[in-house]
């Protein structure tokens, strides 16, 4: 029997392996993944990771649990093709035929295509392998250029300016954090970066790129000339659709998949940021979610519905970010809002309802630490229940968010 | 080791969670829907996030940070991305107060 097969051995379908053994699936698992590590948890690799001496991997499962759970590992193996006729994958290291196969191939950063680009040394951050070569250059000092004000590029920033280095982030938008975080909570986090000492270019193109007397010279929009002895772009990811392209299926934002992650080959599913598929939860609308949890949560789906299940992903989207003693938590998508509400808590910490005739959509908060990680929890239950909450509830701070689920 | 005080009963609502520190340790201390106390480490196994900040339904604790999910009672952790469980700790309440047997 070949069993099933899971291309892709990130948090997503690491996940998906072990899921199918808690479904009780005891046929053939094979988890084949294309970096020469175990399987590891890339979030700390933009905050924690990069802090200390080296970068030690958080890992998601030891040798010893893989083998417990008879998921055969195979590591820094490359997937080359996929003969959907004959269920037989080719790789880099033989051929492997699948029952079922999961693509979990997940994304790859967005390439810096500004002229010049081609002729420097920019650093990116996805891999272990890139955390590692980016670290020993966060020396105290150092002259750091972030391109990109999104989640990895202000999770470094905070993270090289903890190092000492001296670090510009350049945002093209007019302000950071603007595909996914309201104004006012991004700009809590900006206020936090300039105590910091990072300075934050917002608004600001890109004119030229070339070598200078450092390690690359960024000539700006308006004239304005930095020098950089590291250059790093956090512009984005892209799915990494190469192989489903090749096979043939179906591209819309990532492998299109329908709500139970299918593609239209039955005995292939996709899931994690590769994949974009339809949310219930928002009317139908067609999402790629680049996120940990998200990454969870559609692994132990495909993994049941590999296993015959026929369930719809129905998990509202949450993301999170730690920069300095800042937490940022958020439960659905906020754009879905129309209004807001706010609701001020104590040490700094509010969160922002987002809400869309009356409907609660998403939720959005910031403060120290995890201190509101309790109530963003709660307002992803109520976003689930499709709640059309009092604004006022909502805003009062003496009104136990517990409360309204109960209603 | 003698037991501690850790708070009031009235400290904590019920199906809720506080915080409660002492000579350097962190412990969180629960009182479920049915009014029973209980107490295990105040910090996650995951990534030591405050569990105090977290959500309790029913058995369950929460992370706030990760979404893993203890069983407060027992400290059985409850699945990814928590593996290991919560240490826990005996609890007892006189004449209103709390108090934890930190061993």
């Amino acid at each position: 029997m070949a069993g099933i097969v899971i291309v892709g051995a990130g948090e997503c379908g690491t996940r998906a392996a072990f899921a199918l053994r808690e479904a009780g699936h005891d046929g053939p698992i094979t988890l084949i993944g294309d970096e020469p590590h175990l399987p590891y948890e890339r979030p700390p690799l933009s905050k924690a990771a990069l802090g200390g001496d080296t970068v030690v991997p958080k890992l998601i499962a030891d040798e010893a649990r893989l083998q417990e759970s008879g998921i055969e590992h195979r590591r820094g193996v490359r997937v080359t093709g996929i003969d959907r006729t004959e269920r037989r994958l080719s790789t880099d290291s033989g051929a492997l035929s699948y029952d079922k196969l999961l693509l979990a191939t997940g994304s790859t950063p967005r390439r810096l295509t500004q002229d010049g680009a081609e002729l420097l040394h920019i650093a990116y951050l996805r891999t272990l392998a890139d955390a590692a070569a980016l670290q020993p250059r966060l020396r105290p000092g150092a002259r750091i250029v972030i391109i990109g004000a999104g989640f990895i590029g202000l999770e470094l920033a905070a993270a090289a300016s903890g190092r000492g280095c001296r670090v510009t982030v350049i945002e093209m938008l007019p302000r950071i954090l603007a595909r996914l975080v309201p104004a006012e909570i991004a700009a809590v986090i900006a206020a936090r970066h300039a105590v910091a000492g990072v300075e934050i270019l917002t608004g600001v193109a890109i004119a030229r790129l070339e070598t200078g007397p450092a390690a690359a010279r960024i000539t700006l929009g308006d004239g304005r000339q930095l020098d950089a002895d590291l250059l790093v772009a956090g512009i984005g990811a892209l799915p990494a659709t190469g192989l489903a392209v090749a096979a043939g299926l179906a591209i819309d934002n990532g492998i299109a998949v329908d709500a139970e992650l299918r593609t239209a080959d039955a005995h292939i599913l996709a899931a994690g940021d590769c994949c974009s598929f339809p949310l219930a939860l928002y009317g139908g609308r067609r999402v790629r979610l680049e996120a940990w949890r998200s990454a969870q949560e559609l692994g132990n789906l495909a993994a049941r519905n590999l296993l015959g299940g026929a369930e719809p992903h129905a998990a509202v989207p949450w993301f999170w970010s730690d920069q300095y003693d800042l937490g940022l938590q958020i439960a659905g998508l906020p754009d879905e809002g129309r209004e807001t509400v706010r609701r001020n808590l104590g040490d700094g910490a509010f969160l922002i309802f987002h809400l869309a005739n009356g409907r609660l959509v998403a939720a959005s908060g910031i403060g120290p630490g995890t201190t509101i990680g309790r109530d963003i929890r709660l307002a992803e239950l109520l976003v689930a229940r499709h709640v059309h909450p009092d604004p006022a509830q909502l805003a009062a701070p003496g009104v136990k968010l517990k409360s309204l689920l109960a209603a | 080791m003698p037991w501690t005080r850790a708070c009031a009963a009235d400290d904590v609502d019920a199906e809720d969670v506080i915080r409660f520190d002492h000579a350097g340790q962190v412990f969180a201390i629960y009182r479920s829907p049915d009014d029973e106390f209980f107490a295990t480490q105040g910090l996650c196994t995951h990534e030591a996030a405050c569990l105090a900040d977290g959500l309790v339904m029913d058995d369950i604790i929460e992370c706030p940070k990760h979404n893993g999910r203890f069983n407060y009672k027992t400290g059985q952790a409850k699945g990814a991305p928590v593996t290991v469980p919560l240490r826990t700790f005996p609890i007892k309440v006189e004449d209103g107060a709390v108090f934890v047997d930190i061993g």
